[in-house]
């Protein structure tokens, strides 16, 4: 576990994240290499099915990375995917994945600083979660299940 | 058209706890409409319950499919050549459809996965509402095109009740009274004056009081 | 006579009626009853019973009733729409008439989702107009639904409720015309506080006669409290409690909030008394029994007439 390195999958929208993740990499800010970027036209694009999907193919975390709120190339897409991180959050609860493996994030297409800090957070959340639970052995996911009981 | 809602996957989870091969067959008809049990709700929940079962140790195969409908015989043949090699069948089509599938594949339990809610329709996006009850026996002719059995919480033939207060109905600030809204109708038409009769005490027998429905045309049987 | 009920001959003999009301105890015991009934034991013609109120389990309004009548307290039996079909609803009016009930209280009832039984499921089979056809058909043309004949008819003093302050306001005349054409004897209203409303509502009733075809008992509720005003006020569905009213009690502070809600009372019903087409007073002293007496004696109603 100690050498554990998570598998976080960012779904950017071209007109804001996946170009401030451009951004970061020309002011040469350091950010972990877990993230594995899926370039979308716009957050609105997002479906419960494809975040479920990153999960299932084996992706320790996932969040989209849409534009500030009220800055949408097409107007609504960035509410659109925060209902919809919303629901597929519940629907990880249940399943027992765990809703904060997910998460939704705004910013601007001159935040490359920004995207640089929201890899690192959610690679250090994740990391602290631990891998997700579909690839743990069955005794470690109750052991760990435990802890949680206790916290 | 038929409302219906997804059952909640922890309650599905218990329901297959024992099978690790399961079909998961989606309906397109009203319950593709409203959301509940259409292509994309097979999707999203087979893909929550493999993850889930995943997490618990337990591999489960799931075959997805969704057929054009699962309340006429023809449109559930297609599933014959697979339905064998599963050990149940998950239907999230309303309830007639559930229990069709289980009157004609026998071989394995049909489970329910969705709550069938009401005949209703899609106020808005995402927003439905109901509107009839299938009593047998229409009267919306006698009160502006609005039903009292349905759009009352009593069900009252001549309301409203006392608890009706500003357009709303006493159960929930968020229903409107249905009596109101008859009034206003009939109003609106220059009718009010059938609101003066005392609508008749009603025959239940052809509603579901009467005993499960049949309806049989001779012309169309072959 | 319809009915031969004290609370009939009293109305019909052009007197003023004040009936009462007695909640039944939520569980078996009789000593609650006894103790409610003997504060209104003289003070009131007759005496309603609540059926389930609130959809709350109580003790049944006819077994109930059929207590009250063997303490020598005639009982008005509420009959409500929402926990029997109209089998048990028939097979209930003649058992009732036969525990010796003369008065029956056709309602509705208020929806199971504020009781202690959220999860019932309702009746409704028959709505109160039509529970009032009802009974009428059963004592007047000896027939229960269908045409059957019936052996022994009940012959029962019809009354419902109206809600003057419910909407439309335009609206509840004519229910209330639609409840005279279904057979109606007397009418026991919410309890009132706003008296202009009141008032209006008895023009409209006047306009169209209602006032001579029956039996109009206004209903009245002494406030305990400004808590309770402001409570009936927003949380009660249909009522209406005016500001003025509140500003009284408020200003009658909290030691003598009870006796300002008693003189409120008091001047409520020699206020209602003058209304053309109001034949009694329905008094429904919620919990708070033993203040009948006094409000009865103090509006000059006591001692009640022997007919």
């Amino acid at each position: 576990m100690e050498n554990y390195e998570p598998t976080v999958v960012a779904f950017c929208c071209h007109f804001c994240a996946y170009t401030a993740a451009d951004l970061a990499g020309t002011m040469r800010l350091q950010y972990p290499t877990n993230i594995r970027i899926v370039r979308i036209p716009c957050t609105g694009k997002v479906d419960v099915r494809f975040l479920l999907e990153a999960f299932e193919k084996g992706a320790d975390g996932v969040y989209v990375a849409g534009c500030l709120e009220g800055d949408c190339h097409f107007l609504k897409g960035n509410f659109r995917a925060k209902k919809r991180v919303a629901l597929a959050k519940r629907i990880l609860e249940d399943a027992g994945i765990g809703g904060e493996r997910l998460e939704m994030f705004n910013m601007s297409a001159a935040m490359g600083p920004r995207f640089a800090e929201v890899a690192r957070e959610m690679t250090e959340r994740i990391r602290k979660l631990g891998p997700s639970p579909i690839k743990r052995p069955k005794s470690t996911a109750h052991s760990a299940e435990r802890k949680e009981h206790r916290v | 058209m038929i409302i219906a809602e997804g059952k909640p996957i922890k309650e599905i989870l218990a329901m297959i706890d024992d099978y690790d091969k399961i079909i998961v067959a989606g309906c397109k008809g009203c319950v593709t409409v409203c959301s509940a049990g259409g292509q994309k709700e097979v999707e999203i929940l087979s893909s929550a319950l493999r993850l889930a079962r995943k997490a618990q140790g337990k591999a489960l195969d799931i075959k997805e499919v969704t057929l054009e409908r699962q309340c006429d015989t023809e449109y559930l043949e297609p599933m014959r050549e697979y339905a064998d090699q599963y050990q149940a069948i998950l239907s999230l089509a309303c309830g007639a459809g559930i229990q069709f599938v289980a009157e004609k594949f026998r071989k394995q339990p049909v489970l329910p996965g969705v709550n069938t809610q009401f005949i209703g329709v899609t106020e808005e996006q995402g927003v439905w509402t109901e509107r009839c009850q299938s009593c047998g026996n229409c009267l919306l002719h006698q009160t502006g095109g609005i039903c009292p059995v349905t759009r009352c919480s009593k069900s009252l033939f001549n309301g409203p009740c006392g608890g009706s207060k500003a357009g709303k109905c006493e159960i929930d600030p968020q229903i409107d009274c249905g009596w109101q809204l008859i009034y206003e109708r009939l109003k609106e038409l220059g009718l009010l004056a059938k609101l003066e009769v005392v609508l008749p005490i009603k025959d239940w027998s052809t509603s579901r009081d009467g005993g499960p429905r049949k309806r049989i045309r001779e012309d169309l049987k072959i | 006579m319809k009915a031969g009920s004290n609370l009939e001959k009293i109305l019909t003999s052009g007197k003023f009626a004040v009936t009462g009301e007695l909640g039944p105890p939520k569980g078996a015991d009789v000593s609650v009853i006894e103790r409610k009934a003997n504060l209104l034991k003289g003070n009131v013609d007759a005496v309603n019973v609540t059926d389930n109120q609130t959809a709350i389990v109580r003790m049944s309004s006819i077994a109930v009733g059929a207590i009250l009548q063997r303490m020598g307290i005639e009982a008005t039996m509420q009959m409500v729409c929402r926990d029997r079909n109209r089998i048990a609803m028939q097979s209930d009016i003649f058992g009732a008439y036969a525990l010796g009930l003369r008065n029956i209280l056709c309602l509705s009832g208020d929806h199971q989702k504020f009781g202690n039984q959220p999860t019932a499921k309702n009746v409704f089979d028959l709505d109160s107009i039509q529970l009032i056809q009802t009974v009428k058909l059963m004592r007047d043309e000896h027939k229960v639904l269908g045409g059957d004949e019936i052996e022994g008819a009940p012959a029962m003093f019809i009354g419902a409720a109206e809600n003057p302050f419910a909407d439309p306001f335009e609206y509840r005349v004519i229910r209330l015309a639609k409840k005279v054409a279904a057979g109606v004897d007397f009418i026991q209203t919410q309890c009132i506080y706003d008296m202009a409303k009141f008032e209006r509502f008895m023009q409209m009733a006047r306009d169209r006669g209602l006032h001579e075809k029956i039996h109009i008992l206004a209903g009245v509720t002494p406030l305990k409290s400004v808590g309770m005003a402001r409570y009936m006020k927003e949380k009660v569905a249909g009522m209406d409690v005016p500001e003025e009213i509140i500003a009284r009690m408020k200003s009658a502070g909290k030691e003598k909030a009870r006796e300002e809600g008693l003189n409120i009372c008091v001047e409520q019903i020699q206020r209602l008394r003058q209304i053309e087409g109001v034949h009694g007073i329905h008094l429904m002293a919620i919990e708070w029994e033993d203040a009948v007496h006094g409000i009865v004696e103090r509006a000059g109603l006591l001692p009640r007439p022997q007919v």
